[in-house]
């Protein structure tokens, strides 16, 4: 929220919703990755696909060690790394230029693809978000995962059931979500995306069912722990102003670091 | 041209089909390299692929009629280590999957070939839905993309040898429509370079593609008007060689650029560019002006919009005897 307040710009409702669901992947030793060789042939690729989430991305990267921390005082500042959506030719940890959506999935697709004609172990995760599901590319590349059975691909769907202008059920319905993912093939499992445990016992066992892929929907709040944001579409791409970010991090119990 | 039977005349020389060239090489750097891999949307027959998928079926992804999924599949896949090849129609793999293309492929700076199969009106009077003219303004607009459009089979072969160390991005277009050979064995691909079919000192034709050799047969018929042409193939459309116009421009009294597109945004405007800020010079470009084209065999339409040795011919006539 810092960084959106520093910018004027940014996406906060989607940035608190999928905080905790990055945490665990990149702090709680789930991803198989070098902060010192982000580059390393090996590595499991994270695939944002809801690449507007920056924010909440870059925090972790940088909690992560792929860069300082320090750096995120540059969010969107003229010819910083930080572009708004990123960019993987600037900074290092990402992946995949995303922000336009429905591209994630389909580059997770062909980097898990890539892994098995290499014959290595490495897997590959995308994070997408429900909204974005409306776009028919992802649905796409959910037929080659099934065709391929791509067990080394865990797709996790940020599921604040909010999209820019309204809920998801008022604008185009995505409910039965986990019964769609299942008639194209993927084995599923719908879990609490703000509970650090079990995100992290599902994660350690992945894939859900061998010789299919994977698809966690994470069922999250738009706006977590921000009383005002919660839960309200216009806090979709929200700004704080200086007095919410003093309210959010006096709720939060944490001081507002610059 | 020989309107009765279609065929450029080109005497005594044989008509190839440069997918076979194009097959041939992929085959040949696949049974090299281990990352060379390719991805298909269906079109297996078009894209000459089944011999392929059958030799290197571990490297081998058909995602089916979805060309958005391909080309964001191919992105992965070089995230992933591989080479892909993006094989399918030109028609859909660019104007489908653009905006893949623009963001995973061109921004991305991915090490992704794109094959684009069938381009310019090879598919003639499937109409103009499945006509790929838009393709090279589409491709060369974006930065870090390199586009080139190979004229006969030899080139298809060379040029296809050489996206293999080429880092980045590429959209090659393969043409179906019978072509004569106007490279000698042996030639070698060299990019943003344009070859020198003949040398002239009156016009120079830049062309590419299909429209190689039957910038070679105007410039024999400019011959016999007593005029002497330079016949450029302008292969790489992006990087363009602005050298080679730059001097053309100041040695020829005028350029006629030719190409299987539409006039607007392709070989024809990369010309124009560099002409309009450099050196102005006297120029016309030959293509589809702006219309989608009516049904007709894809010869038929070439000869319709001006596309043949005569057309080529006539504008540069006109050209010249118009200098003012």
């Amino acid at each position: 929220m810092t960084m959106a307040y520093h910018a004027q710009m940014g996406h906060t409702g989607g940035d608190l919703s999928s905080a905790d669901i990055l945490a665990v992947l990149y702090l709680g030793g789930v991803l198989r990755i070098d902060p010192a060789e982000p580059q390393s042939p090996q590595r499991d690729r994270f695939i944002l696909s809801k690449g507007h989430c920056s924010g909440a991305f870059y925090s972790t990267l940088a909690a992560r060690g792929f860069f300082p921390l320090e750096q995120l005082k540059t969010y969107m500042d003229p010819l910083s790394m930080l572009n708004g959506h990123p960019d993987r030719n600037r900074l290092p940890g990402v992946e995949a230029n995303t922000g336009p959506l429905g591209h994630g999935l389909p580059i997770a697709v062909g980097a898990a693809l890539a892994a098995r004609m290499r014959k290595e172990s490495w897997r590959v995760f995308a994070l997408t978000g429900d909204g974005e599901l409306q776009e028919g590319s992802n649905w796409e590349a959910a037929m080659t995962a099934q065709q391929y059975g791509l067990d080394n691909l865990t797709v996790i769907v940020d599921r604040n059931r909010i999209q820019q202008s309204d809920f998801t059920e008022n604008t185009i319905r995505m409910e039965p979500l986990a019964a769609r993912w299942s008639a194209f093939g993927f084995a599923v499992d719908e879990i609490d995306g703000h509970e650090a445990d079990t995100l992290l016992s599902r994660f350690a066992h992945l894939p859900i069912e061998p010789g299919k892929p994977s698809c966690v929907i994470a069922r999250t709040i738009k706006g977590k722990g921000v009383s005002f944001a919660e839960n309200q579409p216009a806090w979709h791409h929200g700004v704080p102003t200086r007095e919410q970010l003093a309210a959010a991090a006096e709720e939060l119990n944490i001081e507002v670091g610059w | 041209m020989n309107g009765a039977t279609g065929r450029p005349a080109s005497a005594g020389t044989q008509l190839f089909d440069c997918r076979d060239a194009y097959i041939h090489a992929l085959e040949e750097m696949a049974a090299k390299d281990a990352r060379v891999c390719v991805v298909a949307n269906d079109s297996l027959s078009s894209a000459k692929l089944k011999h392929f998928k059958a030799k290197f079926p571990e490297r081998f992804v058909n995602v089916g009629i979805a060309e958005q999924n391909m080309v964001g599949v191919g992105a992965g896949l070089a995230n992933g280590g591989m080479i892909p090849y993006v094989c399918g129609a030109g028609c859909f793999l660019t104007g489908r999957a653009m905006e893949q293309v623009k963001v995973d492929l061109a921004y991305s700076q991915s090490n992704v070939k794109l094959c684009g199969m069938s381009p310019g009106m090879a598919y003639g009077q499937l109409g103009p839905s499945h006509h790929s003219i838009e393709d090279l303004a589409w491709t060369r607009i974006l930065p870090n993309m390199t586009v080139v459009v190979p004229a006969d089979p030899i080139e298809t072969a060379a040029a296809m040898r050489y996206s293999l160390v080429h880092q980045g991005p590429m959209y090659l277009r393969i043409s179906r429509m019978p072509v004569p050979r106007v490279h000698a064995d042996g030639y070698e691909f060299r990019l943003g370079k344009a070859v020198l079919l003949r040398d002239g000192h009156d016009v120079t034709v830049i062309a590419s593609g299909v429209l190689a050799a039957r910038a070679l047969d105007a410039a024999r018929r400019l011959a016999e008007h007593g005029i002497s042409a330079r016949v450029l193939n302008m292969s790489t459309v992006k990087p363009l060689d602005r050298a080679a116009v730059l001097d053309a421009a100041k040695t020829t009294r005028g350029i006629v650029t030719a190409e299987e597109a539409l006039a607007a945004g392709g070989l024809g405007g990369a010309v124009a560019e560099v002409l309009a800020e450099e050196y102005p010079a006297r120029m016309r470009i030959l293509g589809l002006p702006d219309v989608f084209a009516p049904t007709g065999t894809a010869e038929f339409l070439l000869e319709r919009f001006g596309l043949t040795a005569a057309g080529i011919e006539a504008v540069a006539l006109d050209l010249l005897e118009n200098e003012g």
